[in-house]
């Protein structure tokens, strides 16, 4: 275990930092997104949409909450641009994961970089903060590794649920829609075991549970999601100076 | 095969409002100096954010809070905790936690 921190401290690349290394830290987020991709293939095929629809949200809107949204707003005959501004909105929070992964970026050019946080989810964000915590930079190839990996995952997910849909009517009594919460719950603790903060960090965490609970009574869960994050980062960040 | 013309003009208008808070941080952040408190303001988020969502998806139900709509889900989570920090397993949380709901179930 010592020697393997010591060498992931260096710039020389080591198997860590492969591709196939970020395909194998994917799988274990794939059930939790296996079993939210499914379910929105089956809402997007009830509320009409083609499966070569389907595809192309999978593929270039690639986000679990608003997938589901859009086809709910779809349903209920709203406007283009009233979809795709509450798409915007439920999607906001990944300005907040791109940039927290932004110092660890900093040796790939604009472009790369663009191509990293075109495919970035909750989960993918989750695993790589955990190899950051290891080392000063990500490799970018074990990031595509994941990404691509998380990506293909939610495709066939969501192809899955718009073609089996009709016979899996009941996909929770194998527990599936518990993997999300339990890989949020592993994410969460991996990120807190990786530093020396224990206590702010528990602290931090149920502020930002406090504010997201407290929020759910007058705004949207996507509004309170954002509002949580920054205002615990806040706090976390103004108690650690006062130590 | 087919795709709607103004349903694709809708995913792309929805995929593009969603590509640029992805890409853009990542895209001018690496390219600047971050001063040292905003430093330590990002390296909250990860916390935030991940306890943000775990209480969405134990103490929310459609939106609004309800502990009993959740009661199974919150007991569940325990030992998905608990094998987290024994085990600091991915994959063993998620297991864990599958597991336990589908046991709870049952019984109750």
């Amino acid at each position: 275990m010592q020697l393997e921190n010591h060498a992931s401290k260096t710039h020389l690349p080591n198997k860590e930092d492969t591709f196939l290394q970020g395909v194998k830290d994917c799988i274990p987020t794939l059930l939790g997104y296996l079993s939210i991709g499914f379910a929105a293939g089956v809402v997007q095929k009830t509320a009409g949409l083609t499966i070569a629809e389907i595809a192309l949200i999978s593929l270039f809107l690639y986000a679990g909450s608003a997938q589901f949204i859009m086809a709910s707003m779809l349903v209920a005959g709203s406007s283009g641009a009233a979809i795709i501004f509450t798409v915007f909105f439920v999607n906001l929070r990944h300005i907040l994961l791109s940039a927290a992964l932004s110092p660890y970026f900093k040796h790939l050019s604009s472009f790369k970089n663009m191509l990293i946080g075109a495919l970035l989810t909750d989960e993918t964000f989750g695993v790589a903060i955990n190899q950051a915590a290891k080392r000063k930079q990500i490799s970018e190839k074990w990031m595509h590794g994941l990404n691509i990996t998380a990506y293909l995952n939610w495709l066939a997910a969501n192809l899955a649920g718009a073609f089996l849909g009709q016979w899996i009517t009941n996909p929770e009594q194998y527990g599936l829609d518990f993997a999300l919460p339990a890989m949020f719950i592993g994410l969460l603790v991996l990120a807190i075991s990786a530093r020396k903060r224990i206590k702010l960090d528990i602290f931090v965490a149920l502020c930002a549970a406090a504010i997201v609970v407290g929020f759910s009574f007058f705004s949207s869960s996507s509004l309170s999601i954002i509002i949580a994050t920054i205002a615990a980062s806040t706090i976390g960040m103004v108690m650690e100076k006062w130590k | 095969m087919e795709i709607r013309w103004d349903l694709f003009l809708i995913i792309m208008g929805a995929a593009l409002v969603t590509f640029l808070p992805r890409v853009l941080p990542l895209m001018i952040l690496t390219r600047l100096k971050i001063p040292e408190w905003g430093m330590r303001w990002l390296s909250f988020v990860p916390i935030s954010v991940m306890a943000a969502l775990i209480a969405q998806e134990l103490l929310l139900n459609e939106g609004s809070f309800s502990i009993q709509e959740n009661v199974i889900s919150i007991v569940a989570a325990v030992p998905a905790v608990l094998i987290a920090v024994w085990k600091r397993s991915l994959l063993g949380t998620v297991l864990v936690g599958m597991i336990s709901i589908m046991i709870l179930r049952a019984i109750f």
